[in-house]
Order: structure tokens, then sequence, then C-alpha cells
């Protein structure tokens, strides 16, 4: 028989559609409507999961987000997601789930031993133990971490899509129960921007649960009916249900989740995303998140069928399904009356165990009316069953509540829905650095003051009646529009909504049993992670008294639900064990998110090809049909090498190489960074950024600048020519740009604003093909209407022109001692230039080379890579470029630092060539530099080779690197040790390899 | 107080009494008038600092005074990060020595901090992460310290749910295979309850509000329980640094920047090492308990407060994805952020001050925890000594005058 529990009529369900699911390969039936946790307990499964530490049997404790016990794998291969809240999960037709951290079944878990041997585990055993013998952790660790844990991982990738969204708004609304739902319609009619989040599937919180309540005369979900109704024809509110908000930032930057598609089931989302991320930035909130009940911690608090007694009334009401039919109400207050009449009318035997000594009032008599069995100052000390409950033990309570006496009775139940009072739920306004204050008569903490502009409401604001929380939110509404520049701040009549009073509550933290704490009776205040409160006395006597510590030693809070159903409840045990108050004991900190946030949906679109973008050249096409093999460089794909028929890169690269000097090449150099700098202060702007001079530099003019930090440490050069007298085209390295123009900004903004200079980047408004080589001036004359006679068109000059009838900047520089040209067109011309220098370069050997043949050819030339050859601690000094330090400049950056005793000091670390003995050894980059080698390390290291390659124009190995003293080591030789044991003998040289008078450039 | 050993047996045995006759960790007393040496500080530097004092330098007048908790800084929220593969000669050093004390830590304290070897993987993902990891593998090794190179196939081998062709491809890898983590509160509470039960005070709920310096020398600290007279006062108090040598007169090359970490729920085994990628921008590992716990870099602004920007931590979760596509469907269960220290070439401080008998040890930034044992070691040598330890003498803040920086930031460009 399915449904078994199922009543025969009432809850919001759909009967005319019954949707198929399986748990733990057993199919059941269920309703559209329900959630996986009604389905299940429509069909009388009780336990659905195991424990995270005595892997104890666990069932429904809640009917919603907070729930810390019925935690189940959904969906199967790629689509399968650990640790799903079942009362969180909206039931569809072929949902799968299983039940977690069990093995072979649920029903028999081998990890079940842990509970028999749980007075070994108290809380923080581990500390004391496996440490022996040394080293074994590893292997302990091994076993703990298989057992810990809770859900699988998928092992394959996410089919489904995500997005995430920006938005402003006037009101954000968290929360759509009645007082939320209050607020909204208040602070929508001003005709204020409204988001209104509610985290269910259906608006009306508490009242979806009650089926007696009214407003105005009328049943209340009338109300809640006509209240979205009328939202729903406000243009400016954005409704949104199954959405979560999950953080509140600073300056009212908040974040909310809406699962868009997940209750379609898997895969039937069709183009929809899956689910949403929202970031938004509100300039009011209202809080409206309502009330979490609490526990009771009484012995064997845990077995499936003990319940929070508003969830089973949830159940009834809203699903109707009747969890048991014996149900035992524990409580200390009025409000689980309400649940035990509703069983009672949906056919439950109903015992009511009320800790308090004479309750009374008109809940009591309702239920005394049905002739519901009270027993009064009575406290269940136990209960029975494993892996479900099958009866409750009370036994009446001492005079001060601290111990129980007299005889126990037993009381057959399948469920006890217990309750000990109610806590706001304050995560929210916490997180938002909000204040909370001790409410000695509700036994909770509140909302206090915040620094941002929030209000909260109703029930998460301690307002527990019914027409309480229509005023507050109703007057929060229009009080948020009105300070949010909406509406005039006057408020509705509150509609009328009566309610019967409810009495005063008895506290008693901890229910006493027959036998001392600790003693065979475990007293759950943390379901997830097994945390008693036996172990928070352990804490205390331990002397983890501090809440953090509390809550680090026992893990209370830990769990996925991350301490909503106990936090409370462990703060009152630890004032109660350290005689002081509650709010002398604190509370944690709340963190985000307020319930699990999917890593997908943050990540939303920006995953696979949208990730980050890849930057392409504009003569990308062209290298794709050359066959380029790329390198990452920033962001960018730079040709690395052009292999030609079979190629590796070897190959290629010393082909390319030598025919850059012998004919000509060309290498796309597009992705400098290009920094256009302009104003009356920019020659002195540059003066003070570069070590070298740039006041006197001629317009046309180009020269190669150093960039210290404060520290004198290079960090990135590049070419920079005077365009006009006020206008300067500056090239950083690729990696830098950046960067660079950060550095700009920051020293413009922050240190000299006084200054009048403007920077723009400008990388990716121009393309530049670079030609370099002996014919290179021959090949660009074939295309160009500037005259390239070098007596007037010089080595460091820049000149305007056409090439291949676009307009260019032509810069004669060279990175590879060549002649050379960086012709600059704007972007769009960039492929065609390229593909025109292609062409008419065939008649002179052209070869296109990427940047592993540049990173040789200038090497070659003992020209410098920032980034490569200095990483952070190399001064010009250090690269013997002396030369380039402005020795008569009053300051730049860096200058100071030149004078610091160790950056002055010789000996330092310096750039100098290095030359294996062997010409054929190409050593490895990051290899150490060593005087005498050791039969194993530690060694003395002198240094590290930065570059290395095999040069085909030198005709044999060639590196450079920074070692201790390098420049009176010239001629020493050295040993490279390498980490497989060999060792290479070389010779420490000048850097310059080739042409080292420097007169192919000039040519 | 004799502290009770911990062991299998005294656990079998307080089993047998409900565990009601554990003794606490750590007494609480009050604050004496004097001290040898006040520690500053009650994070893991701190404590270990005591630590060692008294273990090794038969200094047990001592006391640990903490404005809150202890290990509620940085040492309470860090990423748990243990490794000692760094670069530059005297950062090896340091991080080795911490190393080879994390090697017997559990053991030493009589508690188990959980250090876990499981190894850990810097991943390259260009030519030049190859030549960073090339030269620093190189130097690792010839300065005696473990370190492997791992081609893509050996990295998938050992984390097979990596993506490595994801926006950079994972080009290769360094290995420490001695790396991995530890557990953060355990070495905080282990320190604290050894020194403890060799007389050391740990003080907390008790702030440092100023010095008492007499001509240039500390006579002792101002607290929010009354003055408390010290020989000596080491300040270990990462974060707030600045503000702590602001009370002694004197500045600090130091920027405290809120850094940030988050969790996943708890998940049964998956990522079973290490993992660290500077160019997709993120780390990695799972702790014990099955969470994916997962570290963002700091904020790009200054602060106080104990949490960060959405922002960074946004800017973790799609780099995640794309190493790590099996995350997305896994879930952050909480985020949080600390304050952390950062000098000017991002090494620490371990240094004498301006104020004679004043110590200072902080700047450990983003990446200290690994060094907590080292740390402390040679701290407390210093201290009693009066002179530098040899491994701390080059992180001296008089390197911050003579220009002889420690730039592990700038040639490494990782941090943690
Ligand atoms: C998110 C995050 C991730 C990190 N990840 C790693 C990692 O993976 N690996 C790694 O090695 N490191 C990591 N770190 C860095 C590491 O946490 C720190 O470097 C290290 O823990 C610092 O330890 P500490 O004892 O010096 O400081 P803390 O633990 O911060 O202790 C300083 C103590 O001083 C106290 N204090 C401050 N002012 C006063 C006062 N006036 N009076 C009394 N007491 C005071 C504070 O309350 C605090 O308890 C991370 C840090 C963060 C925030």
């Amino acid at each position: 028989m399915t449904q078994t529990n199922r009543l025969s009529s009432g809850g919001r369900v759909n009967r005319a559609k019954t949707v198929k699911f399986t748990f733990d390969g057993k199919t059941y039936e269920g309703f559209e409507g329900d959630t996986l946790s009604s389905a299940l307990l429509a069909n009388n499964v009780h336990l659905v999961g195991r424990s995270f530490k005595y892997h104890r049997p666990r069932g429904v404790l809640t009917a919603g987000s907070e729930e810390p016990n019925a935690i189940v794998q959904l969906g199967e291969g790629n689509r399968t997601e650990p640790n799903c809240r079942t009362p969180m999960v909206e039931l569809y037709d072929g949902l799968k789930a299983t039940a977690q951290n069990c093995w072979p079944s649920v029903n028999f878990d081998i990890g079940g031993i842990n509970n028999k041997l749980s007075r070994f585990f108290p809380a923080g055993f581990y500390y004391k133990t496996f440490m022996w013998p040394k080293g074994m952790w590893e292997k302990y660790e091994h076993v703990i971490r298989a057992s810990a844990g809770m859900g699988n991982a998928p092992s394959e990738n996410d089919p489904d899509t995500y997005a995430t969204k920006h938005v402003h708004c006037d009101v954000l609304v968290a929360g759509g129960g009645v007082s939320g739902l209050a607020a909204a319609l208040t602070a929508g009619r001003t005709g204020a921007r409204v988001i209104l989040a509610e985290e269910h599937a259906e608006f009306g919180g508490q009242l979806l649960s009650d089926a007696d309540a009214t407003i105005d005369g009328k049943p209340a979900m009338e109300w809640v009916e006509a209240t979205l109704a009328e939202l729903r024809s406000m243009e400016e509110v954005t409704i949104l249900p199954r959405t979560t908000v999950t953080a509140y930032y600073d300056h009212n930057f908040l974040s909310a989740l809406e699962r868009v598609t997940d209750h379609l089931g898997h895969g039937n989302g069709g183009d929809l995303p899956r689910q949403r991320f929202w970031q938004i930035r509100a300039k009011q909130v209202v809080l409206a998140q309502g009330a979490i009940e609490r526990p009771m911690l009484f012995g064997d608090n845990d077995r499936p069928g003990v319940m929070l007694a508003s969830a089973v009334r949830t159940y009834i009401n809203r699903f109707g399904v009747l969890p048991g039919k014996n149900v035992v109400v524990f409580t200390n207050n009025d409000s689980a009356y309400a649940t035990a009449i509703d069983a009672h009318k949906a056919g439950a035997k109903v015992t009511i165990v009320d800790i308090r000594e004479n309750p009374a009032g008109a809940w009591v008599e309702k239920a005394k009316a049905l002739s519901i069995q009270i027993h009064t100052n009575m406290a269940v000390i136990g209960t029975t069953g494993y892996r479900k409950v099958t009866g409750v033990d009370i036994m009446p309570l001492t005079a001060d509540g601290k111990g129980v006496t007299g005889q126990s009775q037993r009381i057959d139940a399948d469920i006890v829905a217990m309750s000990s009072g109610w806590n706001p739920m304050i995560s929210l306004f916490s997180q938002g650095r909000g204040k909370l204050r001790y409410d000695e008569k509700l036994t909770s903490f509140v909302p206090d003051h915040c620094q941002w502009a929030n209000i909260s409401v109703g029930a998460g604001n301690g307002e527990f009646t019914l027409e309480g929380c229509l005023s507050q939110g109703l007057a929060a509404g229009s009080k948020a529009a009105q300070d949010a520049g909406f509406g005039d701040g006057v408020v509705p009549p509150t509609p009328a909504a009566p309610e019967d009073a409810q009495g005063d509550m008895r506290i008693l933290w901890y229910i006493p049993s027959d036998r001392p704490l600790g003693r065979g009776r475990k007293h759950f205040h943390e379901f997830q992670n097994d945390s008693t409160v036996a172990d928070i006395h352990l804490a205390e006597r331990e002397g983890f008294v501090s809440v953090e510590h509390l809550k680090r030693y026992t893990t209370t809070g830990m769990g996925t639900d991350q301490g909503k159903t106990s936090n409370v409840n462990a703060i009152a045990i630890m004032s109660q064990i350290r005689d002081v108050k509650i709010p002398m004991v604190g509370t944690t900190t709340f963190r985000p998110p307020y319930t699990p946030l999917t890593f997908g949906a943050a990540a939303g679109h920006a995953v696979g090809e949208l990730f980050l973008q890849k930057r392409k050249t504009a003569m990308h096409p062209t290298h794709e049909e050359m066959g380029a093999v790329y390198e990452d460089v920033g962001d960018w794909k730079r040709p690395r090498y052009f292999p030609k028929d079979g190629e590796d890169m070897h190959a290629a690269v010393q082909r390319e190489c030598k025919q850059v000097r012998e004919t000509v090449g060309m290498m796309d150099a597009s992705t400098l960074g290009k920094i256009d700098i302009q104003g009356p202060d920019a020659a002195e702007f540059l003066n003070m950024i570069y070590t070298n001079a740039w006041l006197k530099l001629g317009v046309g003019k180009a020269r190669y600048g150093l960039m210290c930090n404060e520290h004198g440490m290079v960090f990135d050069d590049g070419v920079t020519t005077r365009l006009g007298e006020n206008h300067f085209h500056m090239t950083t390295t690729t990696g830098g740009a950046g960067r660079v123009a950060n550095w700009l900004e920051e020293w413009l903004q922050t240190e000299w604003p006084e200054m009048k200079v403007y920077c723009t980047s400008v990388t990716e408004q121009w393309a530049v093909s670079s030609l370099n080589g002996p014919k290179s001036r021959e090949l660009l004359a074939e295309l160009t209407d500037i005259d390239l006679d070098p007596e007037n068109f010089k080595f460091m000059e820049m000149r305007e022109g056409h090439v291949a009838g676009v307009p260019a900047r032509v810069y004669r520089i060279s990175f590879t001692g060549e002649i050379a040209y960086e012709i600059n067109v704007p972007h769009r011309y960039g492929k065609h230039v390229w593909d025109a220098l292609i062409e008419a370069g065939k008649k002179y050997d052209l070869v296109l080379y990427g940047t592993e043949s540049m990173h040789v050819l200038r090497a070659e030339k003992g020209f410098i890579i920032a980034g490569q050859d200095t990483d952070g601690s190399v001064t010009p000094m250090d690269l013997d470029m002396s030369w380039i330090v402005g020795k008569n400049k009053p300051d730049f950056l860096g200058r100071r630092s030149f004078a610091r005793s160790d950056t002055s000091r010789p000996g330092r670390k310096q750039l100098v060539g290095i030359l294996t003995e062997d010409p054929n050894v190409v050593l490895p980059e990051g290899a150490h530099v060593v005087e005498t080698v050791k039969d194993r390390p530690p060694m003395d290291m002198l240094g590290h080779i930065s570059s290395s390659y095999m040069s085909p124009n030198v005709g044999r190995s060639i590196a450079m690197g920074l070692i201790k003293d390098g420049f009176n080591r010239k001629g020493q030789t050295l040993s490279v040790p390498l980490m497989d044991g060999s060792v290479h003998k070389v010779t420490i040289t000048d850097p310059i390899f080739f042409d080292k008078e420097g007169e192919r450039t000039r040519g | 107080m004799i502290m009770k050993k911990y062991s299998i047996f005294s656990l079998l045995r307080n089993s047998m009494s409900y565990h009601e006759n554990w003794q606490k960790n750590w007494r609480s007393p009050d604050p004496k008038s004097e001290y040898d040496v006040i520690i500053v500080g009650g994070g893991g530097h701190g404590l270990a600092t005591a630590y060692y004092l008294a273990k090794e330098c038969g200094i047990t007048n001592v006391a640990v005074i903490e404005k809150g908790w202890i290990g509620g800084g940085n040492t309470g929220r860090n990423t748990t990060i243990v490794r000692s593969n760094y670069l530059w000669d005297e950062s090896a050093a340091i991080y080795e020595h911490a190393m080879k004390l994390w090697e017997g830590l559990s053991q030493e304290l009589n508690y188990n901090v959980m250090f876990s070897q499981r190894g850990l993987l810097h991943l390259a993902h260009n030519v030049h992460d190859l030549q960073e990891i090339g030269r620093r593998g190189n130097a690792i090794h010839f300065n005696g310290i473990d370190s492997e190179f791992l081609t893509p196939a050996q990295v998938k081998e050992m984390v097979p749910l990596i993506n490595l062709n994801c926006r950079y491809p994972v080009l290769g890898a360094l290995l420490q295979r001695r790396g991995g983590n530890a557990r953060h509160d355990a070495v905080a509470w282990g320190y604290a309850r050894a020194a403890d039960a060799m007389g050391v005070d740990i003080i907390q709920n008790c702030e440092v509000t100023g010095f008492n310096i007499e001509n240039g020398v500390v006579k002792g600290v101002e607290t929010t329980r009354g003055s408390i007279k010290g020989k000596k006062v080491g300040v270990v108090t990462a974060g707030h640094s600045g503000v702590m040598a602001e009370m002694a007169g004197f500045r600090l090359p130091i920027e405290s920047f809120p850094l940030q970490a988050m969790v996943s729920e708890p998940l049964k085994p998956c990522i079973n090492t290490v993992i660290m990628s500077g160019a997709v921008h993120v780390y990695i590992s799972q702790s014990d308990k099955g969470e994916l716990v997962v570290g963002a870099g700091s904020d790009n602004f200054v602060s106080y407060s104990q949490r960060g920007s959405f922002d960074m931590i946004d800017h973790i979760i799609s780099p995640m994805v794309e190493l790590f596509p099996f995350t997305s469907r896994l879930r952050m269960m909480r985020q949080w952020g600390g304050i952390v220290d950062v000098t000017i070439d991002r090494s620490p401080i371990v240094s004498k001050t301006p104020v004679e008998n004043l110590y200072f040890n902080c700047g450990w930034g983003t990446g200290g925890f690994k060094c907590t044992p080292g740390s402390g070691h040679v701290f407390a040598h210093s201290l009693a000594n009066g002179e530098m330890h040899p491994i701390a003498q080059p992180f001296s803040m008089n390197r911050f005058n003579t220009g002889a920086l420690i730039d592990e930031g700038a040639a490494a460009a990782v941090a943690h």
C-alpha cells in the first residue's frame, strides 16, 4: 500500500497528479506539490540518513532549510547532487534519491558500529589519539576521511547552465511570509522597485501550515492570495519564489539564489538556467525570515520520528500527511498545542507532555476539550526504538527542573513532536553586522541595531502574533519605501487577525533524565555532527569555554545547516554550566551563506569558453591558416612557432631564427602593452617613472626605458616614443600591461595628483607587425610611402605614413638586433597589412616567427625579458645597465633605494652570460649554478639560469643567469648540478653572444 | 599542574568514567604582576613562542596575553596549507625549520595536530609558470628540501578530477610530498596545553592597550586587566601589528588586508592533495571532515574587519569550477575572512625593534600558519638570548632600511 500516512483530504498538494520517485532503490508515490520529505513521510519512510560521526539512524526533523538530518544524495551520474535537504527538494516524476553516509544501506549500516563505540568518541577524541606510532597519522586519516564526509561529489561535468544577475532595487524583502508580504505590499504601492524573495515554492510562510488562521474574517490564505495578486499587478515589483537570500554584505549588498528549474526535475529545464544567482544592491532591506523552532534536549532525542512540533503541523496541514499514528507532543510552550490539536483532528492518538507545572489558557483548554491527555510537569527522559522511535519514557520533574523523580511510564509513540520555543532567524541581520540583543522573555536573540538600512519584522524580529506580524510588515514596507524616496510613509490599518493568546513557557534547556548526563542516553543539541549536551560539558571541563572554542571543539554549528537548530541551545547549556547569563556566553559570528550556495550558480556564465576571454590579435585568423602553435601569455594566445611539415618546436625555432638573420622575419607584436600618455606634464611624468632621462627626447624619437619599483627593482621595460610635445606612446611587456597601467594611475592619483597627465590603454587599438632582418627595409619599401632611407629614418625613430594603403605609424626599433620596423596600424587593418606583408615578403624569403624564436633572438643579443631575467630583486645595475640610470635626475622611482646599503653592495646577483662546456647542452631554465658540487644537497648556490636556448646563429647553446658577484666572475668555470644528478661545467661570460658591436641594428 | 598524557589508553580509561575526569587544557589564571617574558597575542605563533621558551629555554615565567580567545585570529581562520618549498634561501631555511618541527609535533605536544603530509602541488599553466617552478624546484632541491616535477599525466593521476585542459592548460606541476595541511585549532590548543603545563599563564579576554616604555626600554604592558610588568615583551599580533607598533611609538612597513576563504559542504574524499594554481587563481584541499577548503586572494583594500567583500569570493568560484568542473553542483557552506599583515616583500618580520627588549614577530601575511612551529621556535630563542636566532636574522625589520628584501611575492607570485 502506498502513502499510508496520507490524509484523505486536505493539504496543498495536487492529488490529481501522482508523482513516482525512488528512495534508496525503492519506488514510491507522492503528489505534485510534495517535497521529498512530505512524500517520504506519506509513505511512512522515516529513516532517511545516518549521522556524521556515530552513524545513527536519522529521519526528518524539520520542514525547512534548517534540516540537519534528512540529507540525501539526489540524482545520478553527471547530475548527482550530494547533501540535499529533503524538505527543500520539491518532488518531481522520476526523482531518485539515496541515503548518504551509510554502507551498505541506510537500514543496515556497518558504520553503525560507531554508535556502539560512541563512548570512546566524545567531542575532540581525535586530538587525543591516533598519534602513535609516529608517522601513522596519514593511515588513520585515510580511514577517518572515508567514514567522515557526507554525500558523494559528482565525477562528471555538470551538464546544466546557470545565470547570474546584478540588480539594484529600492526595497528588498527577504522572506515571503505574512510580514514580508505585508512589507512588499506597502512598499510596492508607492511605486518603489521592490524585490520579494521567498525560499519556498509558495508564499505565506507559517500560514501555509495553519488551517485556522484568519485575516479580516476570512481564511488567512485568501489574504495571501489577494496580496500576491496585487503585487503581481505592480510593474516595479519582482516576485521571486524558490529564492533564498543567501548573504548580507556591507552597504546593503545582498545575494540570493533562485532555484529556477530544479523543481521540474533533472534535465527538464529547457532553455532556462538551473539556478540563477542574484547580486542585489538594495537601498533598503526588510528582513522577514521568520523563526525556527528549537528542539528539546532530552535523552535520545534523535531517533527517526522525533520532529519539531511545527514541522509535524506543516506536514499535516500543508501536505496532508500525518507522519505517525501515535503522536507525543513534548513542549514547554503553547505553540505546540496547535500541533497536538491538528494531529488529533487528523486522526492521531495524541498525548501532550508539558514540562510546565500548570499550563493554562485557551490553548490548553482547547486541547482538553478534545480530550487530549496532558502530562504536566513531566519530562521525556528517553526514547525507545532504533531505526524508528517506538515510545517515550516520561517522568515527573523535580521542583527546580534539574532532575526527575518518581515513577517513569512509557507511552507508545511513533512521532515525538517537540518544541522548546522559537529562535528568530537573525543570520542575515547578523551577517550584515547587525548587533543582537538577548530577549529574556522569548529566551532568544533578536535584532537590535545595525549600521545598514534595514528593518526586521515579524517572527524574525521576535513578534509571534499574526496581527503583530501584519502590522510590523505594513509599517516597515512604507517606511523602507519612504526612506528610499517613495511614498509618504502612511501605513494602512492592520487587518484584524484574532488568535488565542499564548501563555508563558518554562525554560529547561536540558531535560534531565533518570541517569546522569552522558551515561547511556544521548541528548543531542546538534544532530548532524552528533554533538551532545555531555560534549558541551566536556568542552567546558577541558577549558573550551568561549563559544568559538565550544563550536570548534564540539563541531556544533559546523554542519550543512550551520547550527540553525542548535546554536541557541548550545549557548544556553554553556551558560548554565558556567552559571552566567546567556548574553555573557555570546554568539558565534554568523557567516554567509545563509544556506549553502551552489558554486555553479555563483560562477554563472563564467565557465568553460566564457570563463575568461581568450585575447586574440587582429592577425589571428592568418595565424590559424599558417598552423601556428600558441602559447598563453597573460590572457593572450600568442603564436609560439610556426611549424612546417612535421617540424617539432626545436626544428621550427632553429629554422625561424636563422632565417630572420639571413633574410627577414615577421612577428605579431600586437600584444605588447601600449599606453597613450598625454598632457603638459607627460615628459616630467615619464622622467619620474623611468630611470633614464626623458625631458629632452625629440618629437618622433623613441627611447628604451626601465621601470623600477620603490625598492629600485626592475619591474617592467619597453620603448616609449614621443609623438608630440605633450604626447607619448609607451609600450610595456605583454604580461605587464595591466600592471603598468595600474602603476601609472596609482602614482598619478595618489602621489602626484598635481601632474596634468592622462593615460589611456591602447593595447587593443593597434595591431603591430614587426619586421626584422637584413631585408626588412627592402620588404617594407614595397608597401609604404614612408622614406626609409637610413639617413632620414634612423634607428629609434618613428614615422607616420601609409603601409599597404592604410595609415600607419612605423617605429624603427628592434628586439632582435637586426634592422627592424614595428608597423602599427589601427586594429581593423591589422590582418590586411600582415597579409600584404606576407604576400610581398615571398620574394624576400620572409619567415614568420613566434615568441620562442623571439626569445632566442633577443638572448643572442643579451636583451633581457623583464619577469624572466628579472624577478623583482634585480636593479638596473645588477643587469649591467647603469647607463640607463639618470645620474643627474633629481628624482625617479627607485632612486632613493639605490643608495641603500644592501642595494648598492658589491657582490649582488648580477646578470651574466653562461656557456656550457659542451656546446650541445641546453641547460634547463631554473637550474642553479654552484661553485662546489657536493655529493648531495644542500649545496651553496650562486644563482640560477634565467634564459637558456640552442642558438643557431651563435652555433651553440647560450644562457643567461643571475649569479652572485657575476660581473667579477666572468671567465670563471663553475658547475651546474641538475636534479637528476648530472653536472655540467659552465663558463661565465658577457651576455651578448651575437653582433657585440650592434652594427646590424643601425644598418 | 601535571599534564596528564593523552593516549589511546587514557581515552579508554576516561571512557569508563564517562569522560568526567579529563582535566582542563589550560588554566585561566589572573595575570601576575610581573613576568620574565610577556607574549602579546595568543595565536599559534605566540603560543608556540611561549611553549619553546618554557621547553627549550627554561623560561617558564611567561604570560601569553590574548584579547579574545586563543587561536581566534588568523590561526583559526586559515586554509592550513603547510609547505617549505620557498624560493629564497632565507625563506627555505625558516619554513623548512618549521617543517621539521611539524614532522614530530603531535608527539612533542602530545596533541594530535593532524599534520597530514598528503603532498602539495603548484600547477604551471604557461611557460612563465614552468620557468618559475623550474627555478624554485631546483632551488629547493639544492637546499636539501624535497621537490619533484610532475607531468600533466602525473598530475591527473594524483588528482583525477582535475580538468587539465582548462582555460590555461596544465603544463606541469611542482610537488612537495612533505607538504600538506594540519588542523589549525589543534595547533593553537596543543601548544597552549603544553605551555600551560610548564607554567605559562595563558590569559584570555585581556587586551593589550599600551606599552610601558622608560628611556627607550620596555617595562611591561597596559591591559584591560591592569598593567603587567615584563622584562621582555614579544608582540605576535598578526593583522594588528601595525596598531601595536604605533602604541610602541614606531611604524612598521605593514598593511593589513582582509583575506578570505570558504568551505563546501562535507563530501566523501575526492581531493587527496593540496592544489595551488596561480594562473587560474585558486587553491584547494579537502579537510578531514570532507569540506573542500578554498582560498581567495586578499581584498584590494586595507581593513581591520574580519570579513571581506563578496567580490573576492566570487572571483575564486569560477576558477575553481574551471579547474575542477565537478564542483559546479557542490555548494559553498561558509565563507569567512581574517586580517593579514602584509609586508612590502611579503616576508615576515621577526625582529628587535627601536624599543629595547621589545620584539616583534609579524608580517606573516597570507602564509604564516605553516611556519607556526618554526617561527615560535626561533622567536623563543631570540627572546631568551637577547640576540636574534640565525634563521631569524634575515627577517629583521632593518632590511627595509638596507634593502635586503626577501621578495617571495615578486619572485614566485605565490603567497600561501
Ligand atoms: C583566510 C586565510 C587563509 C590563510 N591560509 C593560510 C595557509 O593556507 N597557510 C598558511 O601557512 N597560512 C595561511 N594564512 C596565514 C596564517 O593564518 C597566519 O599567517 C598565521 O596564522 C598567523 O598566526 P599568528 O599567531 O601570528 O596570528 P593570529 O593567529 O592572528 O594571532 C594573533 C593574535 O593576537 C591577538 N591580538 C591582537 N591584538 C591584540 C592586543 N592588543 N592584545 C592582545 N592580543 C591581541 C589576536 O586576537 C590574535 O588572536 C591564512 C590566513 C587567512 C586569513
